[in-house]
């Protein structure tokens, strides 16, 4: 792993001159700060219906994008064309921008001070890289894995999925800071379905395997044992369509680390998100009920509930060396005995609160889009001295143990939330009863973490997340890992998603 | 700087193919937009962009295979040719394997003319109007936020099949957003638009202003089956996932609510009580559409095969009855049905409904008037059972009139249910999809009434 480095063709682009263009022009037109990313996003999707080819799309993303501050306003103009000429016209029309903006802007833009980072480098951790791979040995496994998994009992179709990026990532702005970066991630899905024509009546279940910052090492035997994954699903799913529809009420829940991660993305990851707090994003992705005034207040779960942010986890997907505004990559604490103690923030926020540094959470998707406050990798703690999974499940008398994440939703400011799951069992005198169908669980944020009785220990933490969180106007898409361990939960409100249905 | 134009691109990826055959196209593309929050400014951008797709199809005996590459920018034309040709050839033989098309199909443009385009300019009138409503709103102690987009794209697909088709499609949305200083009121008015000529930020302003007002006397009602108005845009956004959902071959599989129980699909079944119908038309006035498929990768409703296919108007539910699923050639073949394409807009309407939004208020003894719904998430794929939140502006009616502001709930509602439990429908509108308008702004639906719309659980957001 310490052969990694960032690949000579991304390097060997005109980064220097095109950097001189953009921010000398800038300043020129007096402008206060200048930036220029360059990008090069690979994206390879393989996909497979029933194990046949569907769909193998294998796209690249490459352009600039000059951002300016210019008389306390924004602008931002962005390009595909990598030459000294286009990156000039960029940083004049990303001040012409900020002209026509100047209009309705109100709010005086400066950023906090930050360390200059004149020769930065950050690479990854991962063995292979998916894109020296040849086309047909990444295919090849994928359809020997799903032809083993269409071929056992009961499975009718299978769907295949296998997504990998290799993201590159040149920043430089007019205090000097010059980064250079590679980001790697995979995100392989194996879905198996069963169809009972006589009822019309199907199932499904998918693989609980995390996408992860790795290369094709993942898919070959690093990180996940999926032959032994894929053995196991077909009985389970068999199981799942005899089981008894769930009794609607309220019930202890255990809920294990692969639906736990969502749960904690919706409900604390973007709850603590500064711009929502703020209200940045009230027309679109919302705002939060744990507004600042009730910073260090909050009583936001239980004692036992310890959450950081930070963008430095070992194959985390929203781990950086430095973030989009050149601002390195810092671990924090978001929830601390319970209690809001922090947001994630970037650098005009946290000038403009007063916060000191930023703790480096801006990025942008792709070099067309500019960057917004994202999603640090915001995990749960484990106790140290916590439980087992089956410790855990022994203690618990009357409930349920639900595994792997499916549907989710949540309200404009992160209180109501609703999600289903993979496997649901039945617990009964600490011991596992057999799976039950139909289920969702349905809570208030705090009341939730407030619930929160029993943290796992450390053997059951797992790292899972998301390539696809969405926000922002326009749309952007950011890849974001949570890490926990297993909990329980005690008297959650449980629906019974036929009854719902109104069946 | 003289650059390749995007159609000696075509032509060149197209003059570079050693495979059985090729489609290229190439997105031209420009786009300009507008944030804003708390009476400010917060981001913008003025983005152009240019995407090469190649498309190689190569049969190395065992059957046609395809490899799709697309990059951003002018690549190099050998390069990019020979990475989709060894894409398709390390693929194997697609499943969706049919002869290209070579008839060029009805609207195919003009090839020759220079790409359109759009550019920060278009928002010169609409920005300082915005600037004069963030004022107002600042008087009234309000704060506005939102979004304002516009985008042009200009496709050019070539095959080798002798195909060279053009589209233009310009693509607007404004979303505005008033709320009061403590957040606890929040409502929403939004438009879809070709080109801004005809957004009127007056006339947004003065819908938000209207809903804030309403907003002031606040009701907690809480969880339960409630008589329900819908307003067009959260109906598009229900009438949107159903659309996504209208796949032939998952439903011939068993797969998916179109599906029947003991085999077969639900073709000419009867969803809706009243003479509903769902259809697109690339054509509809305001909401044009490409009239023929663009695609640059397979899925079981889209087919690489496909690209040049003609889109003509179609219907998907017709008075009531299913009467179109989406259908590759390929499917169809098998299926012996006939092949259908997704179109990019979408049309609900009761060709009897006369009646606004405002007159079926006025004839609601005591109900819920909506706004939006957000969140909208799939719960069980058998019955398309949906969650997600109301959103800015639920109202209760009583006696004809607006009483007040209600909270809002988490909803779980089935859209293809909702069709047979609908007893009234309005007049159709051009509308804009909250939830789903990132990915479709082109949609005219009616307010419906329901009489008995699900809301399970009481939400706190406001």
């Amino acid at each position: 792993m310490s052969a990694r480095a960032v690949d000579e063709s991304f390097l060997a682009l005109p980064l220097s001159a095109l950097t001189d263009a953009a921010l000398t022009r800038a300043v020129d037109l007096g402008c206060e700060h200048a930036d220029i990313r360059v990008e090069r996003i690979r994206t390879q999707t393989i996909s497979l219906r029933d194990a046949r080819p569907e769909a193998s799309i294998d796209g690249e993303d490459l352009g600039l994008a000059v951002r300016v501050v210019h008389e306390g306003t924004w602008g931002f103009a962005a390009g595909v064309v990598l030459t000294a000429a286009e990156a000039v016209r960029l940083a004049e029309e990303a001040v012409a921008v900020a002209k026509v903006s100047a209009a309705i802007n109100t709010d005086r833009v400066e950023l906090a001070p930050e360390p200059v980072y004149p020769d930065a480098v950050f690479v990854s951790a991962y063995d292979v890289d998916p894109f020296d791979v040849p086309d047909t040995e990444k295919s090849g496994l994928l359809t020997d894995l799903s032809e083993q998994f269409l071929a056992a009992d009961g499975v009718e179709h299978v769907q295949t999925r296998c997504m990998h990026v290799k993201e590159q990532k040149y920043y430089a702005d007019t205090a000097g800071t010059r980064t250079r970066q590679q980001r790697i991630r995979i995100s392989p899905e194996f879905t198996a379905l069963t169809v009972d024509r006589a009822t019309g009546s199907f199932e499904s279940m998918r693989t609980l395997a995390p996408p992860v910052g790795r290369g094709w090492e993942y898919m070959t035997g690093t990180g996940w044992d999926w032959r032994a994954e894929l053995a196991e699903i077909p009985e389970l799913l068999r199981e799942k369509t005899k089981a008894p529809s769930v009794e609607a009420g309220r019930h202890d829940l255990v809920v294990d680390p692969s639906n736990l991660w969502l749960t904690i993305h919706e409900s604390i990851g973007h709850a603590t998100e500064l711009d929502r707090a703020l209200g940045y994003e009230a027309a679109y992705a919302g705002t939060s009920f744990a507004t600042v005034d009730k910073l260090g207040s909050l009583q936001y779960g239980s004692p036992a509930m310890n959450v950081t942010g930070d963008r430095t986890a070992l194959h985390g997907l929203s781990t950086v060396g430095w973030d989009d505004e050149g601002v390195a990559g810092q671990q924090w604490d978001i929830v601390a005995d319970g209690v809001l103690v922090g947001y994630q923030i970037d650098r005009n926020m946290a000038r403009l609160r007063g916060l000191g540094r930023s703790n480096g959470c801006a990025f942008a998707d792709s070099p067309g889009h500019v960057p917004v406050q994202r999603m640090a990798n915001v995990s749960l703690r484990p106790d140290p001295a916590g439980p087992s999974t089956d410790d855990l499940v022994a203690g618990v008398e009357h409930g349920i143990y639900v595994v792997g994440d499916k549907s989710w939703s949540i309200d404009m400011q992160r209180y109501n939330f609703q999600f289903t799951g993979q496997r649901f069992y039945r617990i009964e005198g600490g011991r596992l009863a057999g799976q039950l169908r139909d289920v969702a669980y349905q809570a208030t944020t705090t009341d939730f973490w407030g619930s929160m009785a029993v943290v796992g220990g450390p053997g059951t933490y797992v790292l899972g997340g998301a390539m696809n969180c969405g926000k922002a106007q326009p749309g952007q898409v950011a890849p974001v890992s949570h890490g926990c361990p297993v909990a329980l939960f005690e008297g959650v409100n449980i629906l019974n998603t036929v009854q719902e249905a109104g069946r | 700087m003289t650059r390749v134009t995007p159609q000696e691109l075509v032509e060149k990826c197209l003059a570079a193919s050693t495979a059985d055959d090729q489609i290229t196209f190439v997105v031209e593309s420009s786009e300009a937009n507008l944030r804003w929050a708390g009476n400010s400014l917060t981001t913008n951008g003025s983005m152009r962009s240019r995407r090469v797709v190649v498309i190689s199809f190569v049969d190395g005996g065992a059957g046609m295979a395809a490899g799709t590459v697309t990059r951003t920018g002018t690549p190099d034309v050998a390069e990019l040719v020979a990475a989709s040709e060894q894409a398709a050839r390390d693929a194997g033989p697609a499943e969706d394997a049919v002869p290209l098309i070579s008839e060029t199909p009805p609207g195919g443009g003009d090839w020759e003319a220079p790409a359109a385009e759009t550019s920060i300019e278009v928002f010169a009138r609409f920005a300082p109007d915005l600037g004069q409503a963030f004022g107002e709103a600042r008087d009234r102690d309000e704060l506005l936020y939102g979004f304002a987009e516009h985008g042009m794209a200009t496709t050019f697909l070539g095959s080798s099949t002798g195909l060279r088709l053009r589209h233009d499609q310009p693509s607007g949305r404004v979303e505005l957003n008033g709320k009061s200083p403590d957040f606890s009121r929040s409502v929403w008015a939004g438009v879809g638009t070709r080109d801004f000529s005809d957004v009127s930020v007056a006339g947004l302003a003065a819908d938000v202003e209207r809903k804030m007002g309403w907003s002031k006397r606040r009701v907690e009602l809480p969880a339960g089956r409630y008589e329900t108005l819908l307003p067009p845009s959260a109906v598009s956004d229900l009438m949107i996932y159903l659309y996504w959902t209208m796949e032939a071959r998952d439903a011939d599989e068993g797969r998916n609510v179109f599906a029947r129980p003991g085999g077969g699909n639900r073709l000419g079944e009867r969803l809706a009580t009243l003479p509903l119908t769902l259809r697109g038309d690339p054509h509809a006035p305001g909401l044009e559409t490409a009239p023929f498929q663009v695609v640059g990768a397979s899925s079981g409703s889209a087919s690489v095969f496909d690209n040049g296919m003609p889109s003509p108007a179609i219907s998907w539910i017709t008075d009531g009855t299913l009467t179109n699923l989406v259908r590759p050639r390929a499917w169809a073949l098998r299926t012996t049905a006939p092949a259908t394409a997704a179109l990019d807009n979408l049309i609900l309407e009761d060709p009897t409904a006369t009646a606004s939004l405002e007159e079926m208020l006025a004839a609601t003894d005591r109900g819920l008037l909506l706004t939006t719904l957000w969140y909208i998430r799939e719960v069980d794929p058998q019955t398309l059972l949906l969650t997600g939140l109301t959103r800015d502006g639920v109202f209760l009616v009583e006696g004809g009139e607006v009483t007040g502001a209600v909270n809002n709930f988490r909803f779980n509602e089935s859209p293809v249910d909702l069709l047979g439990r609908t007893v009234q429908a309005g007049r159709t509108e051009r509308t804009l999809p909250r939830e789903w308008n990132d990915w479709f702004t082109r949609c005219a639906m009616p307010p419906l009434r329901v009489p008995d719309f699900n809301m399970s659980s009481v939400s706190p957001a406001s």
